[in-house]
């Protein structure tokens, strides 16, 4: 596991997002409301729409393909619906941002 | 790997067997349905209220164009399935087509039952089986002559009534001695046929058909006693039969149905079947509630979980007749092991037996008051021992113990595994636990996530008892309905209180109107920003936050995330300077696939978010601005050719489309706006479904309105003539504004009109000439924030942020 910095967060719009490619997935960053900063993959668990194009209302997103509701906590589906995307860890120092990728992404580090 | 999922039938088992798939196995299979019906999955137990006026074909419609469309589910309508290859694995549809398959599901139900007499084929005879069949009798029933119903069964007694509604001099033949003997025992048949002939419905029981007697058409009916009965219309509706001969054609074992063991498997193990059509256990089924559970139980099997059997257990009859209450369950035949308690009281119509065997209810008949029908359906499944309370017992659930109840308070006395919805097998404790676990308040959200009240419907009273008694005052069914969870207030509320308080940011609005969550949902925010938007066009700053992606970034995201982006072609003329760069972005851009809309305009597709602003950019250097078919706002204005050029064009609709278009392009309107204009009444713009149109003729301009031509189909309303383009001009912009400042956010200009009335609109917009320029000002002064065009904004840099990655991480970089 490595912390790895992607910006400031005020690059993120309040009540919005921005997407981080990795190798092995692309990441949605949120900022809420309240200003806190969650980390999901950018993969909705129903038909894979890019998460980070959603509203975001309290501590959640809405897809935008097909209104399904994720927990940007738990990376659950809320309501009605079933089903769940990966939440990465991201750290919040004064602002500046960083998640923690699995180790496995080391390889394609130099 | 997605495995290829084949359905011969599209009835109401298969389609709630896909619910429950789509819901436990999302994405496993690719869905084929073959409908022999040209149409979609529809409610079949409310045929007889179709036929009886009390309900159309779309209220009873289950799944929509649109549930196929969004579960990728091909669907042949009007294709019937000749053959099973069970070699090849493919089914042949008798159009030719052929389909393989990884799993097949044959659910074909059943076909009526035609007794073998002379004449039965006679023009005039029909069955009651189907839509085309409600539209037959409906048909015939327009000559008010005489009908004949053979048969004076459960679908019989819905017939014969719905056609005495529709004025038709009914009669109804039974062979037996007793209407519905299946289901009522002779005392109860007698108060129905009581009833019936005081609505004017002929019954005649232990009348056997000898022969359908007419000359190239039917004329009557006779009888093997001689006698003849004349009559227009022979409706039979004498029983069913599974439809098997498909699945005993290709091989697999078919006794009355198609032979299917506890998982629904038929001999072939990737062969399924469930409906009516198939034998489970020995038995087959007709009611709707077994065919349900058929229905789960083939789903979690197709899902991988095999452990779900089917178990046989009685369902509840229940008429479908508007005023006669009757209600059966389980087993009521006499026996010397059986006792039975009776009621009658003939003055009010009311006649209740329960039969008992070993102090256990095993059948219940219930004519005239059926309140009660629930609880002892409760008892019998429970097997209650019921000696204590035997004396009072008929009297119902409020007579034991206590003074009377209320109804709400039986309802609320019933244990929470007490079945409420017969057809879908819904019981309390789910109900009630659903409203609270899911936050329900409507009837619409408790029908979508329980299924109770969803079929038949006449359980839907209980059902709304019961979220009275969950949610107390919250549930008020009369009430409007919330915006969204986020607040207690109606759309109109919302819109009439920005006004009259001044609100002009959505944290005023949330705080003043006590919104309960701290920054909404993804349904009130875009509401809320919209009426922001349209009430204070100078003062209100828009929050991207609160819209939706596509207006977010002004292009249409695609099912994989990519996006399409379509320029404005005013009135849809174009050039070969424009239609040049338009090629040169899509070799450029690689731009995969180019598509003509039904706008009139040019579709570019699945381009990637990041390269938007450089399309965009080389757009923009061509002259074009955005087509906005991404807004709830204006789209396009479709026109023809016109006095311009074409013979018979009596006004120049081209050049009055692009006019409107330039005028109006960039409003925002609660939900997507499009125009045409056509120059004649030939009408080749198909004007006359548009949200607004204009036919333009000799004497001028007629000006159309609410029109639709998408889920709903309608034409459109006259709004008025006028005589000059001026005019069409004020009026259509005037409209457009009285429809931005009263709909609903995503209410199309038709329900909109369709609330408000439109005589009302009508008189403002046509004889009110203050309040029409009134309208056309406000809309002119909105337009001068609103003509901004969003793509050159962000080619020129505005929310760089929304077209690039915030980081790249983990390629080739180490960690801290």
């Amino acid at each position: 596991m490595g912390w790895y910095p992607i910006g400031d967060i005020s690059d993120i719009p309040l009540r919005g997002a921005r997407c981080v490619k990795t190798p092995q997935m692309n990441i949605a960053i949120f900022r809420t409301g309240e200003n806190e900063v969650h980390a999901i993959e950018n993969r909705c668990p129903h038909k894979g729409g890019p998460l980070s194009e959603g509203i975001v209302h309290g501590n959640a997103v809405t897809c935008p393909l097909h209104n399904w509701v994720i927990s940007l906590e738990t990376g659950k589906a809320l309501g009605a619906d079933e089903g769940e995307v990966r939440v990465i860890p991201v750290r919040n120092e004064g602002g500046r941002l960083s998640i923690a990728l699995e180790n496995v992404m080391m390889v394609a580090a130099e | 790997m997605t495995e290829k999922l084949v359905i011969i039938g599209n009835g109401m088992a298969p389609g709630r067997m896909l619910e429950h798939l789509f819901e436990q196995a999302p994405g496993r299979y690719a869905v084929t349905i073959f409908n022999a019906e040209p149409r979609v999955n529809y409610d079949r137990i409310m045929l007889s209220p179709v036929l009886s006026g009390e309900k159309s074909y779309e209220q009873i419609v289950i799944h929509g164009d649109g549930w196929y469309i969004d579960h990728g589910i091909t669907l042949y309508k009007g294709h019937r399935i000749v053959a099973i290859d069970r070699g090849t694995k493919a089914v042949t549809s008798d159009h030719g087509v052929t389909e393989s398959y990884d799993k097949l599901v044959i659910a074909t139900g059943s076909v009526p039952f035609i007794i073998p007499v002379p004449g039965k084929d006679l023009p005039g005879v029909i069955t009651y089986r189907d839509l085309d069949d409600v539209q037959a009798m409906l048909l015939a029933a327009q000559s008010r002559e005489k009908a004949i119903v053979i048969g004076g069964g459960l679908l019989g007694l819905e017939a014969a009534a719905g056609l005495a509604l529709r004025g038709m001099d009914v009669t109804v033949l039974h062979v037996n001695s007793s209407l519905m003997e299946r289901q009522l025992d002779p005392a109860a048949g007698y108060l129905l046929q009581t009833e019936l002939q005081r609505r004017g419905i002929k019954v005649i029981c232990k009348a056997n058909t000898k022969a359908i007697i007419g000359n190239g058409r039917v004329e009557g009916v006779e009888l093997d006693n001689g006698t003849i009965i004349p009559a227009t219309l022979v409706v039979m509706a004498v029983g069913i039969r599974p439809s098997a001969g498909l699945a005993k054609d290709a091989g697999l074992a078919v006794n009355r149905g198609i032979v299917v063991d506890a998982g629904m498997q038929t001999s072939d193990g990737d062969i399924y079947s469930i409906g009516e059509c198939a034998e489970v256990g020995g038995m087959v089924y007709g009611l709707v509630a077994p065919l349900y559970e058929m229905a789960r139980i083939a789903a979690s099997h197709l899902a991988g979980d095999s452990k779900p059997a089917f178990v046989h257990s009685d369902t509840p009859t229940k008429l479908k007749v508007t005023g006669i209450d009757l209600y059966s369950l389980g087993d009521f035949a006499d026996g010397d092991d059986r006792q039975e308690i009776v009621l009658r009281d003939a003055t009010a119509g009311v006649y209740k037996r329960l039969v008992l065997k070993d102090n256990r209810i095993i059948g219940t008949v219930l004519y005239g008051e059926t309140a009660d029908g629930a609880w002892f359906n409760d008892l019998k499944k429970k097997a209650v021992d019921i000696s204590e309370m035997r004396d009072t017992l008929i009297f119902g659930q409020a007579y034991q113990g206590g003074a009377p109840l209320d109804p709400m308070a039986a309802v609320a006395a019933l244990p929470d595994d007490a079945e409420i919805c017969g057809c879908n097998g819904v019981c309390k404790g789910k109900i009630t636990s659903t409203i609270t676990a899911k936050g329900l308040t409507s009837l619409d959200e408790v029908r979508a996530h329980t299924k109770a009240s969803a079929s038949c419907g006449t359980c839907t009273g209980l059902v709304e008892q019961l979220m009275s008694l969950t949610l107390g005052d919250a549930y008020n069914p009369k009430a409007v309905s919330p915006m969204c969870p986020c607040t207690e207030l109606g759309h109109d509320d919302v819109r009439r209180l920005i006004k009259a308080k001044g609100l002009k940011t959505i944290p005023a609005v949330m705080q003043e109107l006590e919104w309960k969550t701290s920054c909404g949902c993804a349904k009130c925010r875009p509401a809320l920003n919209y009426y922001l938007v349209c009430d204070w066009p100078d003062e209100y700053a828009d929050d991207y936050q609160s819209r939706y992606i596509n207006e977010r970034v002004h292009a249409n995201i695609q099912k994989d995330g990519t996006y399409s982006v379509v320029p404005r072609m005013w009135g849809g003329v174009t050039n070969s300077q424009e239609l040049r760069a338009i090629a040169d972005v899509v070799d450029k851009f690689e731009i995969p696939m180019v598509k003509v809309t039904g706008g009139q305009r040019i579709d570019l597709l699945g381009i990637e978010k990041e390269d938007l602003p450089a399309v965009w950019a080389d757009l923009g250097k061509a002259g074009f601005i955005s087509g906005q078919a991404y807004a709830k706002g204006l789209r396009t204005v479709k026109t023809c050719v016109g006095s311009d050029w074409c013979r018979f064009g009596t006004q120049d609709s081209t050049g009055l489309g692009i006019r409107i278009e330039k005028f109006m392009w960039g409003s925002w309107t609660p939900a997507k706006l499009k125009l045409a204009v056509s120059g004649c009444p030939r009408n080749c713009a198909e004007a006359t479904c548009k949200d607004i149109g204009v036919i333009c003729v000799d004497s001028g301009f007629e000006i159309h309105f609410a029109g639709a031509a998408g889920l709903d189909i309608k034409g459109t309303e006259v709004l008025g003539l006028v005589k000059t383009e001026d005019e069409a001009l004020e009026h259509i912009v005037a409209l457009t504004q009285m429809y931005r400042e009263q709909g609903r956010y995503l209410e199309r200009i038709y329900k909109w009109a369709k609330r408000v009335g439109l005589d009302e609109i009508r008189r403002q917009i046509m004889t009110d000439t203050e309040k029409r320029q009134a309208y056309y000002e406000r809309f002119v002064f909105s337009q001068t924030f609103a003509q901004v065009d969003p793509w050159s904004e962000r080619v020129s840099g505005k929310d760089k942020h929304e077209f690039k990655p915030m980081a790249t991480v983990g390629f080739n970089q180490a960690a801290e």
